[in-house]
């Protein structure tokens, strides 16, 4: 029963052997191996992107209350500026109203006087030529052109 | 074989099925295939039973391309249907060498990984119906054929020793010659004094080396023995039909290969169960004894 068999199924046992460690069991094993770090790198980098998410989180949430702050800051400041515009434009308004009012008033004044003294002047003028025609004989232009100027004077002073 | 029923008896059939297609050198000096059960006896130690060979190695072929292809094209992402069923039977191995072998070896798990998975596909083979891959052969002119290598012991002693020298080697490599002598000798008796060592020496010799040889005898006679009761049965009940051939379109005929069929049928689906259990305490052996060879505590 017992042959040369025994002795070759010994060479080919060894041969399998060694076949399935070198092609066979190394090569599943690191791919095995492999996996095994590729889910625990990817648990890991979840867990990263997990904490990661947490504080980018953090930091949205602080850049939107900074910014509600300052907007609402701008908004009060815009308010208070709108309104000191609103009363510079209003006080200028005023002065310049008032300005345009007395220089108007006194245009109206000089122009009263002018008119005035213009009137004064025709009253003398015609006094003058009315007491010139009654006393016109009596009264020499140049001997009595101090008296005439005097009552012009009165006249103007009235 | 089928064919030739009506001249073979039970006995002749039976003889006939557990003979290897022996190779080897005739009476008369010339080498050629054995041409009767006789003939192949007569030709000695310097024969090969071909059927033996070309089917352990067609079976050990078929368990490395398909291992090696799956491994070659491994996906470390999400792995196919094919590769998901190796990287079972790989985990399966490592999870049994992991739990009984506390040596650090990387070559002991593709050793069990080569027992376990060649055992379980030779043992396979018994799945074949008995007749079939004999009466092809015949076809061709093959006369002998038997397609379970596990059924021969000389593929279970091969299987066995390599492992039993393995287990000599790395026994020695580990512990030293005089480590190993020393397991030999010094238990189960522990003597004290240098007096009840050497009392208990040739006690110890003679009980560690009966237990060390029974090692490789019990775990090649176990597989072997297992593997050829089923052949056995296997032919038994092909004898039941088979024997009836002569009369098959007769009712009877036909209840008895109907009856053979049933049982063919009961008896392989049983197999199944130790086809795989031999193979798996093949393997688990393999690795104790392994584990036996590296470990430097007694």
């Amino acid at each position: 029963m017992i042959n040369m068999t025994l002795a070759l199924q010994l060479v080919v046992f060894g041969l399998f052997w060694w076949f399935a460690q070198k092609y066979v069991w190394v090569p599943i094993m690191a791919a095995l191996e492999e996996r095994k770090k590729g889910i625990a790198d990817s648990l890991s980098a979840a867990e990263r992107a997990k904490t990661d998410q947490q504080d980018a989180q953090k930091n949205a949430d602080k850049l939107i209350t900074k910014a509600k702050d300052q907007a609402a800051e701008i908004v009060a400041k815009a308010e208070k500026r709108g309104s000191a515009v609103v009363d510079e434009a209003k006080d200028t308004a005023k002065a310049e109203g008032g300005r345009i009012l007395t220089a108007a008033q006194a245009e109206v004044d000089q122009e009263t006087n002018r008119a005035r003294e213009a009137l004064r002047g025709e009253i003398a003028s015609l006094a003058a030529a009315g007491a010139s025609k009654i006393l016109a004989k009596e009264i020499d232009a140049t001997t009595h052109a101090k008296l005439i100027d005097d009552l012009v004077g009165e006249i103007k002073a009235g | 074989m089928a064919s030739e029923t009506e001249t073979q008896t039970a006995g002749e059939y039976i003889r006939h099925h557990l003979t290897n297609l022996t190779y080897g050198q005739h009476s008369d000096g010339s080498w050629g295939l054995a041409h009767s059960a006789e003939e192949a006896a007569e030709m000695g130690f310097y024969a090969i039973h071909v059927d033996t060979m070309v089917f352990s190695i067609v079976t050990g072929v078929a368990f490395l391309w398909l291992f090696s292809r799956v491994a070659r094209n491994m996906v470390t992402g999400v792995p196919g249907k094919m590769q998901n069923a190796i990287e079972a039977v790989i985990d399966f191995i490592d999870d049994t060498v992991n739990g009984s072998f506390s040596g650090n070896n990387p070559l002991i798990a593709p050793l069990a990984l080569t027992v376990f998975v060649w055992i379980l596909l030779m043992n396979t083979m018994d799945l074949v119906p008995i007749d079939f891959l004999p009466w092809l052969a015949s076809m061709v002119g093959v006369h002998y054929l038997k397609v379970v290598p596990t059924t021969d012991p000389n593929a279970t002693f091969a299987l066995a020793l390599g492992v039993f020298g393995l287990m000599l080697y790395y026994s020695v490599k580990n512990k030293g010659v005089l480590g190993f002598l020393g397991e030999l000798t010094l238990h189960p008796f522990e003597g004290k004094t240098l007096l009840a060592k050497i009392i208990f020496f040739m006690p110890n010799l003679i009980l560690e080396s009966v237990s060390l040889i029974s090692k490789p005898l019990s775990h090649s006679l176990r597989l072997f023995g297992n593997m050829y009761a089923g052949e056995v049965i296997f032919i038994l009940i092909a004898l039941l039909y088979a024997s009836t051939t002569t009369e098959l379109a007769s009712l009877d005929g036909i209840m008895w290969s109907l009856a053979g069929g049933l049982l063919q049928m009961v008896w392989a689906i049983f197999h199944i169960l130790i086809i795989t259990l031999q193979a798996f305490i093949f393997m688990v052996l393999t690795v104790v004894y392994m584990d036996m060879a590296h470990s430097t505590d007694h």
